[in-house]
């Protein structure tokens, strides 16, 4: 893991005591909101329905149980007993008193965490593959690259205040676990004909009110250019994104209206004129940041068999586990998405537990995955039962991954003070529904988002639902035929919405017709493909 | 009925109008008629409120209800955490939010 020399920490020690200031100013009247408000939000403070909410990032969703042990803490400290985990991989509190931020970034400091670039028009938090490190299919670990953009854009003076965010997926396996092209830029990490590493850049990808698969704008960049080409697509976007009209401005309008090729064409002419300034951090940095990322001490010659005798043990491994690198080793993931809970919250004693299940089966080490789910990434494969029974006990060993019961749910109305829906409350029901019919649907991708800002990346799901206010009542639009993989697609809308109980309803049909119609292994998304829209609409709406 | 609300400053927490103060519970609000604008400026001003506003709503046997249903939720809290809600004792107090 990566860990902060003595600018990374002196930068954000500087911040806390700068921000402890401001607060201080604002409560004695000598600053007013108008002026403190951009301030907070550079702080990752939001004032929502309830409270004020605290977004933490965690960089590429990696955590050491340190942090993890501190954000339990922090859950009960400040909060009240819980979190909430994030598209983003990162951690909200919802009840957060305005007096008592500061001393929350400054416990977060301790552990080389802070809530900087958690909003505002900025660049994000950097997100990545879960599994980076770990995954049987990568190329290499992203999360040195992700790293170094992490740095380069901190503070970066140029991109404070953008057209509006920007968020950066950086990944180096062929299967996408990070919904790479739907970010305002993909990295994939590549290897060319002559065997080199370098970086594919997709831009202008999202979702939101206008979703967007972002096209490849230069298939290999190579690594010791790869923070200069950044800049330079960066570079295009501040010039010409739309500031007019906040609707308009992210990177996705702008590569669209001005084409593919335009756009290529003026980052390659921006990306021309950097190369002479020597922008570029030296190779060596790199190298530095790399070695922080070595591989764990694996042990070798450990067995792969694990006992299966128990059959709710060996439903989770199938379910929540996947292949390592390293034989005698499991990925494992923590479903945040028991049956009838709510998607990505956690207790403070949760937390705090998995921590300490990081620390001794899993290299210290955890990831927080856009799906709002845990993953420790390097376990044991004769670990496995002794980590179920820990998780099994703290209600954490739900074996439903990337089913139905796996929900991608934002916070919707019951906390947003953007939303039009609940989303919820809609996740739980269609999670009771369908419990117990995981193994007859097979992988089913199912996100909610509670307006058209898409945080729950409805637009992604192989079945989405959107919250709408229509005339101050809850409503829910169905979309079907979404993916964020490497094939990704944006789902359709079905036609009229439904009520809480309609959707759930609907859901119930759509899975009916696509029981009717499966051919062999293939998944929802693959029966929906083939038969296109036209037998779900004409069973939903009849 | 023409009801302020806003968030306490320090803590964030929702807060209505009730006629010389802001209370926590929306029962407590108070019609503001025209001088919404006014007592809004005064209130923020003195760093009473934060981010405070107006918004319609009526009395009815059971009290205050807001006429949307994002200042219902606003007012009790998360419909799917009762147990931090204002109504923690009461399992059906999501109902009056819908
Ligand atoms: S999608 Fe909308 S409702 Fe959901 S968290 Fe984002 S802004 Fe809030």
């Amino acid at each position: 893991m990566y860990k902060y020399d003595t600018y990374d920490q002196a930068m954000v020690d500087a911040r806390v005591a700068e921000f402890r200031d401001q607060v201080h100013r604002r409560l004695d009247g000598s600053l007013p909101e108008d002026k403190f408000r951009p301030l907070r939000l550079m702080n990752g403070l939001y004032l929502q329905l309830h409270a004020y909410m605290l977004r933490v990032a965690v960089p590429y969703g990696t955590l050491s149980s340190a942090q993890m042990r501190v954000l339990g803490d922090i859950a009960d400290k400040y909060d009240r007993g819980y979190g909430h985990f994030t598209t983003r991989q990162n951690i909200q509190y919802n009840w957060i008193k305005l007096e008592d931020a500061p001393d929350i970034l400054a416990d977060l400091a301790k552990v080389e965490m802070h809530a900087i670039q958690t909003s505002g028009n900025c660049i994000r938090n950097i997100s990545s593959d879960q599994y980076a490190g770990a995954a049987a299919d990568e190329l290499v670990d992203p999360r040195p690259y992700a790293e170094l953009l992490r740095q380069w854009s901190s503070f970066h003076p140029e991109f404070s205040y953008l057209p509006r965010k920007f968020k950066i997926a950086v990944i180096a396996s062929a299967t996408d676990r990070a919904a790479m092209r739907l970010h305002d830029i993909g990295i994939e990490i590549v290897k060319n004909d002559k065997g080199e590493i370098g970086a594919a850049f997709y831009v202008g990808g999202g979702m939101g009110r206008t979703p967007m698969i972002a096209p490849c704008i230069n298939a290999f960049v190579p690594l010791d250019q790869l923070v200069t080409y950044s800049e330079a697509c960066l570079r295009v976007y501040n010039r010409y994104g739309r500031r007019d009209n906040k609707y308009k401005a992210r990177i996705k309008i702008l590569v669209h209206e001005l084409g593919k090729k335009e756009y290529t064409r003026q980052v390659e002419a921006e990306f021309a004129h950097l190369l002479t300034q020597g922008i570029e951090p030296p190779l060596a940095e790199l190298e530095r940041i790399k070695a922080q990322f070595a591989d764990p001490a694996f042990e070798s010659g450990l067995t792969d068999s694990v006992d299966r005798s128990d059959p709710d043990f060996a439903l989770w491994v199938d379910r929540n586990t996947a292949a390592h690198r390293v034989p005698g080793y499991a990925i494992v993931t923590i479903s945040l998405k028991p049956v009838g809970g709510i998607p990505g919250d956690a207790s403070a004693d949760q937390i705090r537990l998995m921590a300490d299940l990081a620390k001794e089966y899993a290299f210290d080490e955890l990831r927080v995955t856009h799906a709002q789910n845990i993953v420790l990434a390097h376990v044991k494969k004769a670990d496995l039962h002794a980590l179920w029974t820990r998780l099994d006990e703290a209600g954490l060993s739900t074996a439903n991954l990337d089913t139905i019961g796996d929900i991608i749910a934002c916070p919707g109305l019951d906390y947003c003070s953007l939303a039009n829906a609940r989303s919820i409350p809609v996740a739980q029901k269609i999670s009771e529904r369908f419990a117990g019919r995981e193994g007859e649907l097979g992988e089913i991708k199912l996100k909610i988002s509670g307006c058209i800002n898409a945080c729950g990346h409805h637009h992604a799901g192989h079945i989405g639902i959107l919250g709408v206010d229509r005339k101050g009542v809850e409503n829910y639009q169905l979309l079907l035929g979404g993916s964020e993989g490497a094939d990704t697609s944006l789902g359709q809308i079905t036609g009229p919405g439904f009520d809480e109980d309609g959707i759930v309803g609907a859901i119930e049909t759509a899975t009916g017709v696509y029981l009717a119609n499966k051919e062999g292994e293939e998944r929802f998304l693959d029966t929906y493909r083939r038969i296109g829209m036209a037998p779900f609409k004409e069973a939903i709406y009849g | 009925m023409n009801i302020l609300t806003g968030n306490d400053l320090k803590t964030g927490a929702v807060t209505w109008w009730d006629g010389s103060g802001w209370s926590l519970h929306v029962d407590d609000a108070a019609d503001a008629g025209a001088e919404a604008d006014t007592i809004l400026a005064r209130e923020e001003a003195a760093r009473h409120v934060v981010s405070a506003y107006a918004v319609d709503g009526e009395k009815t046997a059971e009290g205050v209800r807001p006429a949307h249903i994002k200042e219902r939720i606003r007012a009790l809290g998360p419909t799917v955490r009762l147990d931090l809600s204002l109504k923690p004792a009461d399992p059906a107090a999501g109902n009056w939010v819908i």
